[in-house]
């Protein structure tokens, strides 16, 4: 069958911005949320037959010898700067972004159906659903983008539906300014990402990501620019680049600032972006160039990745064990996991079972997006029902949300590593590939595992157990609307992780036997057991263990609460330093020498302009006069030098 | 005799039925507001026609030469010729028809298109004299047309006696290269140069005939005179079709009849572009009325073309003509709009266009577009054909040249501001009233804009023109 029909993926989300987007006045409430929800439904189901047509209905050359190969589904040349080198526009269909097309509608979906709940009654309940279109086409241009150009752009378009829908809430400062952030932020990592595409550009002659995954195409390039600069290649450093692009979606330490500012968003487009989709985008990036990363310098810039995702993990696992604010503990959760994924990918190889790290990545993304966007909703609905953000309002809460409280243990329990739970397969294999690799990140990774435990255990019980404190009205089970996405990721929590990811989706494409190795299973139960009866321990019922705790803390603990002051840092890196002590210079340099400069510029123009204006008489014997003293002239001028 | 080689001819053949169709058909038409909307319809069938592909091939012993690239140059003018009309036809309807000179502005302005498809056609320089010559007095009688203006009349005249200047040294610098090489074909006379004080006199004086219809530094003079006196359609037709045919000439002949004087024409095209960017600029700076602005932009945007001249291979000849058409788009936008506006208010100047958007939205938005294109702001067309220039430039290493072509595009974009700043920003007491307009001038105008706006994102457009400059 014609791939063309793949192009209906991107064209309905935008047609969907753009019908709700210039008829955000006439369309009211329900209507418009209803068109996006239709509208993402039609989406997703034309996503899911994509996928599994590529995985099981025998889409043409999706496999050959039992290998998953690329697929273009379309590809048009956009722009051509050489036979290799030109920006293209098309559609890329392989394990990964096929994996991609089940999670970004499914999770979008849900967010529409959730919003129509959630957002009834906002003034801006249509254009919320325009940008969730904008949001929901740029993710998947992104993740079906088939080459370095092309998911730069939908990349840069992802920031932009961010930044709209953080600062949703326009007439309040600190959304503004947290969108602000979030924007200047990635744009900061992004200029590395684009310099990484320029050197990619530059020096590999290719953007094509068919051609980047050529291992032979690599081996050239390895031989060709050798090592170049402190021991590694200009490609490894153009992947170093690339990577810090990808950070600073992904809010790895230290471009991690904006995320939990980002929380002042709604609720469900923290859910769809700040957990599920764009987040995971540096991932995604990672290992959409994986082969490049693992083959180049023998995995140089991999090293980076695995570092920096193993110190992100436990950071911000520390930071979320002293946080109120329980969007902001679902923040930092969400970073600490992402660090998970990245730090997978680090110690991933390429071919068969070396490969595990890349399959349990993609494998802890898939999982993760469905239990986090789960935890995401569940908190949205509780501040809903509580209208408040922060746990000390809260307390008690199983007995009037039986729905929410059910469904937040079922996610709770998985991103803890409870079997049969989605999150303890994903986990116990990232855990395997750590060991395998890396004895310093296992560690790390293991003891994250308990942590994270921890930390949403005390969440649970601090929401749902606890005491109760005197509610002004008595909290209520929010609408179906809210509801039904709820039980729908639920479902998916649970039955996820006994997807086959080690015969899908690889790194070379090819399928590999994995097995339990049951002292892995042992400990990480063990320690994911041990984080939840010790925050049951503290948080079941109301206590002075946790205040214990924290006395005997200390100056740790308060550290931890202000996120060890890494703002702060940021703040007097930007206004110390950079503002007051180059930038106010600067200024007066600005004002005083170049503006007078260009003052003068522009008044010797408008002074020339005024002196040669007599060249123009209006009488036509000049004009003939200089037209042939011109002819004249330009000839004497060439005699001269001939 | 095989009389399908006559169709190569295709184009000036259809050409010369239209005037002859039209020339009977003002006499037969009592109605004379027919004649216009025949004009426009057969002019749009000739268009169609010429969209039909074409052989590559020479007639009357090389006096006349085809190609691809000719002929879809060919196709860029009747576009452009096209919308001109399309947009002047209020115009007409509003001052020719109380003169009953509507077939007569159609014939003089099809017959001056004529000459300029022989001249861009021509494998001899006998063949391009007569094509320019034919090019330029109907223009010089169109600009004249509106024999009550004093202004007009001026602006007919002073063309006249530029043109004539201009074409007698062109001749004087022909002969003069007959001498030096014993031929007046392109074929024979390529290569047999050199360098010597004759032939540089030759190239300078042939350049000149040229740079007059492009309106370079110093040969420009008659330009804002002619521009502001001329009627509007008048002298959006000089500005672009004209001036378009005109490069194109210009560069056949650097590239293919003297391409052993390289070392003379970089030089002097380089200097030439300099002086006309500046020039250009400094006088566009201080205008009021519209007319005289754009003619002063237009010789700016002309030292412009002259930069995609300098490397002399494809690259070159994919530049500029994908420059000149959108320039030819562009500069249609903006005169449309220009002319539209006079004609229902008769304003023409800078600051009667304050508070215009308030009053007539859309003419602003096609005006705002115009003038982004001509300002070289992505992502309208204006800005990669400005950037294939500097891609042409940087070929030849001429960093200085894209520095100050730089500046120049800055002091430029200050004054294209300058307009849309007073239709967009400014408040005015009494602004220009709102106005409709007829459908012709409508669907040109939107036509247009929305060329500008399509071809910026769509790029094929520039490969396929790229793949038929293969002039060498």
């Amino acid at each position: 069958m014609d791939l063309g029909y793949t192009a209906l993926i991107l064209l309905i989300p935008i047609s969907l911005f753009l019908i709700l987007g210039f008829n955000f006045k006439r369309l009211k409430e329900p209507v418009s949320g209803i068109i996006g929800t239709v509208g993402l439904g039609i989406t997703a189901l034309i996503s899911y037959y994509t996928a599994y047509s590529y995985f099981f209905g025998g889409m043409e050359g999706a496999k050959i010898d039992g290998v998953y190969q690329k697929v273009y589904a379309m590809n048009m040349v956009w722009i051509n700067f050489s036979d290799t080198l030109h920006m293209d526009m098309g559609i890329l269909i392989d394990p990964i972004s096929a994996m991609m097309l089940i999670v970004v509608p499914t999770i979008s979906l849900m967010v529409h159906l959730y919003s129509v709940g959630y957002m009834h009654g906002e003034a801006g309940f249509t254009r919320f659903f325009a940008y969730l279109g904008l949001f929901t086409f740029s993710m998947l241009g992104l993740v079906l983008a088939t080459n370095l150009f092309m998911i730069y752009i939908f990349w840069e378009m992802v920031g932009v539906s961010s930044y709209l829908l953080i600062g949703y809430y326009y007439n309040k400062p600190s959304a503004v300014l947290a969108a602000k952030k979030a924007f200047i932020v990635t744009r900061f990592a992004d200029f590395g990402f684009l310099m990484g595409i320029l050197m990619i550009g530059f020096y590999g002659e290719s953007w094509d990501f068919k051609v980047l995954a050529d291992p032979a195409f690599i081996a050239g390039l390895q031989a060709k620019f050798g090592a170049a600069f402190m021991g590694i290649s200009v490609i490894s450093w153009a992947l170093i680049f690339i990577f810090i692009g990808g950070a600073g979606k992904s809010a790895m330490f230290p471009l991690h600032i904006w995320l939990p500012d980002a929380m002042e968003g709604p609720t469900p487009v923290s859910a769809l972006i700040h957990a599920a989709t764009m987040v995971v985008a540096g991932v995604f990036l990672v290992a959409r160039l994986f082969p490049l990363f693992s083959f180049m310098d023998d995995g140089a810039a991999l090293q980076v990745v695995a570092y920096t995702g193993a110190f992100t993990t436990i950071f911000a696992a520390i930071i979320a064990f002293s946080q109120y604010d329980i969007k902001r503990v679902l923040a930092f959760s969400t970073m600490s996991q992402i660090g998970y994924m990245m730090l997978a990918l680090g110690v991933s190889g390429y071919a068969g079972h070396d490969g595990l790290g890349f399959m349990a990545s993609m494998f802890h993304l898939f999982t993760h997006a469905m239990f986090k966007a789960l935890l995401f909703l569940a908190a949205g609905s509780i501040i809903h029902a509580v209208h408040s953000n922060y746990m000390q309002d809260m307390g008690g809460l199983r007995k009037y949300m039986p729905i929410t409280h059910i469904t937040f243990l079922i996610a709770a329990l998985a991103i803890s590593g409870i079997p049969p739970l989605a999150g303890f397969f994903s986990k116990d294999e990232i855990l395997v590939a750590a060991l395998h690799d890396n004895i310093l990140i296992f560690g790390v990774t293991y003891l994250v595992a308990g942590m994270t435990a921890f930390y949403m255990f005390r969440l649970y019980f601090r929401i749902f157990w606890w005491n109760e404190p005197n509610y002004k009205h008595t909290p209520q089970e929010a609408p179906k609307t809210m509801t039904i996405p709820l039980l729908v990721l639920a479902f998916m929590t649970i039955i996820s992780g006994f997807i086959p990811f080690h015969s899908l989706v690889t790194a070379d494409g090819a399928a590999f036997h994995t097995h339990f190795n049951w002292y892995m299973v042992g400990a990480s139960v063990g320690i994911g057991t041990f984080g939840i009866l010790f925050a049951m321990l503290m948080y079941k019922k109301e206590n002075k263990l946790s205040t214990r705790f924290r006395a005997a803390f200390g100056v740790f603990y308060i550290w931890s609460y202000n996120k060890f002051y890494i703002d702060e840092i940021y703040m007097f890196v930007t206004k110390k330093i950079i503002f007051d002590r180059i930038a106010a210079p600067s200024a007066w340099f600005d004002r005083h020498i170049v503006d007078g400069a260009m003052n003068g510029i522009g008044s010797g123009t408008e002074w020339i302009s005024d002196k040669i204006k007599g060249l123009q008489s209006g009488r036509v014997q000049d004009y003939a006069m200089f037209f042939v003293s011109g002819v004249v002239v330009i000839a004497m001028i060439f005699w001269y030098y001939l | 005799m095989n009389w399908n080689t006559f169709l190569l001819m295709r184009h000036e053949i259809v050409l010369a039925i239209t005037i002859l169709i039209l020339l009977l058909a003002d006499i037969f038409t009592d109605d004379k507001k027919k004649v216009n909307i025949i004009a426009i319809v057969l002019f749009a069938i000739h268009t169609v026609i010429g969209l039909l592909p074409l052989e590559t091939g020479t007639l009357f012993g090389e006096m006349f030469v085809t190609t691809p690239l000719i002929a879809a140059f060919k196709n860029i003018l009747n576009i452009g010729v096209l919308l001109i009309l399309l947009i002047s036809s209020s115009w007409v309807n509003a001052k020719m028809l109380p003169l009953k000179k509507v077939g007569e502005f159609y014939v003089l302005i099809i017959a001056s298109l004529l000459g300029m498809f022989y001249m861009i056609s021509s494998g001899h320089f006998i063949m391009l004299y007569i094509g320019l010559e034919l090019a330029t007095l109907p223009v010089a009688a169109l600009a004249s047309y509106d024999v009550f203006s004093r202004k007009s009349s001026e602006a007919g005249i002073k063309l006249i006696l530029s043109a004539a200047l201009s074409s007698g040294i062109l001749l004087f610098g022909i002969s003069i290269m007959y001498a030096i090489s014993g031929s007046l074909y392109f074929s024979q006379m390529a290569g047999e140069f050199g360098y010597s004080y004759l032939s540089i006199l030759g190239l300078i004086m042939i350049f000149s005939g040229m740079a007059f219809k492009i309106s370079l530094v110093p040969f420009h003079f008659w330009t804002a005179d002619v521009y502001e006196g001329a009627p509007t359609p008048v002298a959006s037709f000089l500005s672009v079709i004209s001036k378009g045919a005109a490069v194109f000439m210009l560069m056949i002949l650097l590239f293919k009849v003297f391409p052993d004087m390289k070392w003379v024409w970089t030089y002097l095209l380089y200097g030439i572009a300099i002086l006309t960017m500046f020039v250009g600029n400094l006088f566009a700076l201080r205008q009021q009325n519209l007319q005289r602005f754009l003619a002063f932009s237009s010789v700016a945007q002309a030292g412009f073309i002259m930069m995609g001249l300098l490397s002399a291979d494809q690259l070159a000849v994919s530049a500029v003509i994908y420059f000149i058409a959108i320039y030819v788009l562009s500069n249609i936008v903006i005169f449309g709009a220009v002319q539209m506006i006079g004609l229902a208010s008769d304003k023409w100047n800078i600051d009667d266009y304050n508070g215009l958007y308030r009053t007539n939205p859309k003419i602003s938005l096609a005006l705002m577009i115009g003038l982004f294109s001509l300002a070289g702001i992505p992502p309208i067309a204006g800005f990669f054909g400005k950037f294939f220039l500097y891609v042409v430039a940087a070929s030849q290493e001429y960093y200085w040249l894209i520095f100050i072509a730089v500046v120049n595009v800055t002091i430029s974009l200050y004054y294209y501001l300058l307009v849309i700043r007073a239709a967009f920003l400014r408040k005015s007491d009494n602004p220009i009233p709102h106005f409709t307009s007829d459908i012709f001038a409508k669907i040109g105008i939107g036509v247009a804009s929305a060329i500008l706006l399509g071809l910026g994102i769509y790029s094929p457009f520039y490969d396929y023109i790229n793949s038929i400059s293969n002039i060498f």
